[in-house]
């Protein structure tokens, strides 16, 4: 009998639990949903900077951090295809740093 | 005549539309597909293209049509009498508006979910797409010089309001920062927010803000119009995510919870048609209600600027084709049922006809102070809500909506100059800062010389700007058509539309043409002959692109 209503209990915690998730959902497709594009464009951006920033030793520009930069290369070699397509260079722009 | 009769009449009639008309649209002319692979799925990239549920859809693109322009119209127009702008709110939206909206994102979605303005270069021609340009950039210059003057006009009738709408302006700053960086999660943020908002508003009319009639030589309103502008200037530099994102979000909170709290105390107090079904007494210099009325009435009825959202962003996002009918068509009769509300409001919330008369005391008066004081009324009586914090709580609702698309608008007119410095290589044009500046110089020339010194008198361009609106819808019910012919389905649905638009939107610059004439008003002269000519390209662009394809399906039938 006690277990009935605790599993009854349970349930209802559960469909509510499933109901918040639910209006959590909505509400923040409705909060991003409109602005999605924009503010994808204006991270790409900065991360472009970045980019521009770890490899810019390597393309002749002085960098004073460069000891640390290194080390994230690797890292970022990931991107490294689309940040270069995307600054409109078909290949990869330096020497000893092939891509495709 | 009770209100709620007519509320009943106007809803039910919308609801009629959405059943049946659109239905027969949906399946007879359109022919939705529900296995059409949309581009939402044909490009989903996680960014632009995201395939998105219907609802949450729909409550995007209603909160992107509707802003201020739905209440401001009709709280206009009702100067001929609540019966005109009714027929025309219902009907327009039946047969004008639902169509053009679903059509603009069928229209887009058959077409790689490309903008209006590409398609028109594509489907038209060239000189469409150009004329296009042309268009879009005097809507958007009407549309931030008449705001700001509607805004002002608000600050300096309802002073209970100052404080609220800058203190919204601050809660939103603090939402947005709270969800960009993740402190608190939506729901709460949510919840805060509409508290915070809702308190403010209580707490409005205890801490009135008056600007002196006269600062330094310039009237208070023309100060109010030069704080907006520069407020503009820097909210439409900012990053979305900072103010304008949610300050839209607080927005469609306030819509819909304004619609309620509006329909609700309709429906309480049930108040009777003060104003008459059509005003046999109109003040002097009243321009005739035709043509004027259906450029009066733009959004609300039908609206061009609702094709530039519907290809903008709904086209990309939506999940099935089918859903054009649910998010267009319904999300059009939402803005109806908006401008419903205003009229509403602007005829039956006053205690006697000579009220009603003396807010109406000339062709542009009135207006949304008329729905404010109107609405105020109701509500008071209605839910028993005192009058001053119910007129803070609707005037807030117009100043937010107008303030959000002023941010939008002078956001897309730094776009327009940015690409006509790339097209002629100006350098300096490019930038963000310089290109607006001048979208905010010519918006401010515009403000101040259609009404003088004070900018008080900057509503006279209101019909004007309905009139570039209109013909912004008659090229893309142009597109639609186009489209329809080449499918050699029937096209009299959107054609009759466009040819009605056409017309009335002719016929009412003419008529303005002739009394910027007589008042001797060269600046507007100037500016009707613009649209004039404008409207005249537009109608010969459609009258020999239909002949062309017409006859090039003629042909292929052969």
């Amino acid at each position: 009998m006690k277990d009935d209503r605790d599993d009854d209990h349970d349930a209802r915690r559960d469909g509510w639990r499933a109901w918040l998730s639910q209006a959590r959902f909505f509400a923040e497709e409705v909060y991003s949903a409109r602005y999605r594009g924009a503010i994808a464009r204006a991270r790409r951006d900065e991360d472009d900077l970045f980019m521009l920033l770890v490899f810019s030793e390597m393309m002749g520009v002085p960098n004073p951090a460069s000891y640390y930069t290194l080390e994230l290369q690797p890292l970022l070699l990931e991107r490294f295809h689309d940040w270069h397509k995307r600054m409109g260079m078909e290949r990869s722009p330096l020497d000893h740093f092939r891509c495709c | 005549m009770s209100a709620i009769v007519l509320l009943v009449i106007g809803l039910g009639a919308m609801a009629l539309g959405y059943f049946v008309y659109s239905k027969f649209i949906a399946e007879k002319i359109f022919r939705l597909d529900p296995d059409f692979r949309t581009p939402s799925y044909e490009y989903e990239d996680g960014v632009d293209y995201v395939p998105t549920n219907r609802f949450v859809l729909w409550g995007h693109h209603f909160t992107s049509v509707a802003g201020a322009a739905p209440i401001v119209g009709p709280a206009i127009a009702v100067i001929w009498g609540w019966l005109p702008a009714f027929l025309w709110v219902i009907l327009g939206t039946i047969f004008f508006a639902g169509v053009h909206d679903a059509g603009a994102i069928w229209a887009s979605v058959r077409n790689k979910a490309r903008s209006i303005g590409a398609l028109t270069g594509d489907v038209v021609g060239k000189r469409a797409r150009s004329l296009f340009m042309v268009v879009i950039f005097l809507v958007l210059l009407m549309v931030n010089a008449v705001f700001a003057v509607v805004i002002a006009g608000l600050m300096m009738d309802f002073s209970s309001a100052v404080v609220p709408v800058w203190g919204a302006i601050l809660v939103a700053l603090i939402i947005g920062q709270l969800i960009y960086r993740r402190i608190l999660s939506l729901p709460m943020v949510s919840l805060l927010g509409v508290i915070a908002l809702y308190a403010l508003i209580g707490l409005g009319p205890s801490v009135p803000l008056q600007m002196p009639d006269a600062v330094g030589g310039m009237s208070g309103n023309a100060v109010w119009i030069l704080i907006l502008f520069g407020y503009a200037t820097i909210a439409s530099l900012l990053p979305v995510w900072v103010l304008l994102q949610p300050r839209d979000y607080i927005n469609g909170l306030q819509l819909f919870i304004g619609l309620i709290v509006l329909y609700g105390a309709i429906v309480l107090m049930n108040p009777t048609m003060v104003a008459p079904a059509f005003n046999e007494n109109v003040p002097e210099g009243t321009p005739s209600l035709l043509p004027l009325l259906f450029v009066t009435i733009a959004c609300g009825a039908i609206s061009g600027f609702h094709g530039l959202v519907s290809s903008g962003t709904t086209s990309k996002q939506l999940d099935k084709e089918t859903d054009v009918r649910f998010v267009g068509y319904f999300g059009a009769i939402g803005e109806g049922s908006l401008a419903l509300a205003a009229i509403l409001a602007a005829t039956a919330g006053f205690a006697s006809v000579a009220d009603w008369e003396s807010m109406y005391s000339a062709f542009g008066q009135g207006g949304v102070t008329a729905f404010v004081e109107g609405g105020a009324y109701i509500i008071n009586h209605g839910l028993g809500l005192p009058e001053a914090t119910a007129a803070t709580l609707l005037t807030v609702m117009a100043a937010l909506f107008a303030g959000t698309t002023m941010d939008t608008g002078l956001r897309l007119q730094r776009y327009i100059f940015q690409e006509w410095g790339a097209i002629y290589g100006l350098d300096w044009m490019k930038k963000g800062v310089p290109a607006t500046l001048l979208a905010v110089g010519s918006c401010l020339l515009l403000a101040f010389g259609a009404g003088g010194a004070d900018g008080s008198g900057g509503l006279i361009i209101w019909p004007l700007f309905g009139t570039t609106n209109q013909l912004l819808a008659g090229l893309t019910l142009l597109v639609i058509t186009v489209m329809l012919v080449r499918l050699k389905r029937p096209m009299w649905y959107t054609l009759a539309p466009l040819c009605f638009l056409l017309v009335m939107t002719v016929a009412a610059l003419i008529t303005q043409l002739r009394g910027f004439y007589n008042d001797g008003n060269y600046f507007l002269l100037f500016l009707d002959i613009v649209v004039l000519i404008a409207a005249v390209f537009v109608s010969l662009e459609c009258a020999s692109t239909l002949k062309r394809h017409r006859r090039d399906v003629a042909q292929q039938q052969e």
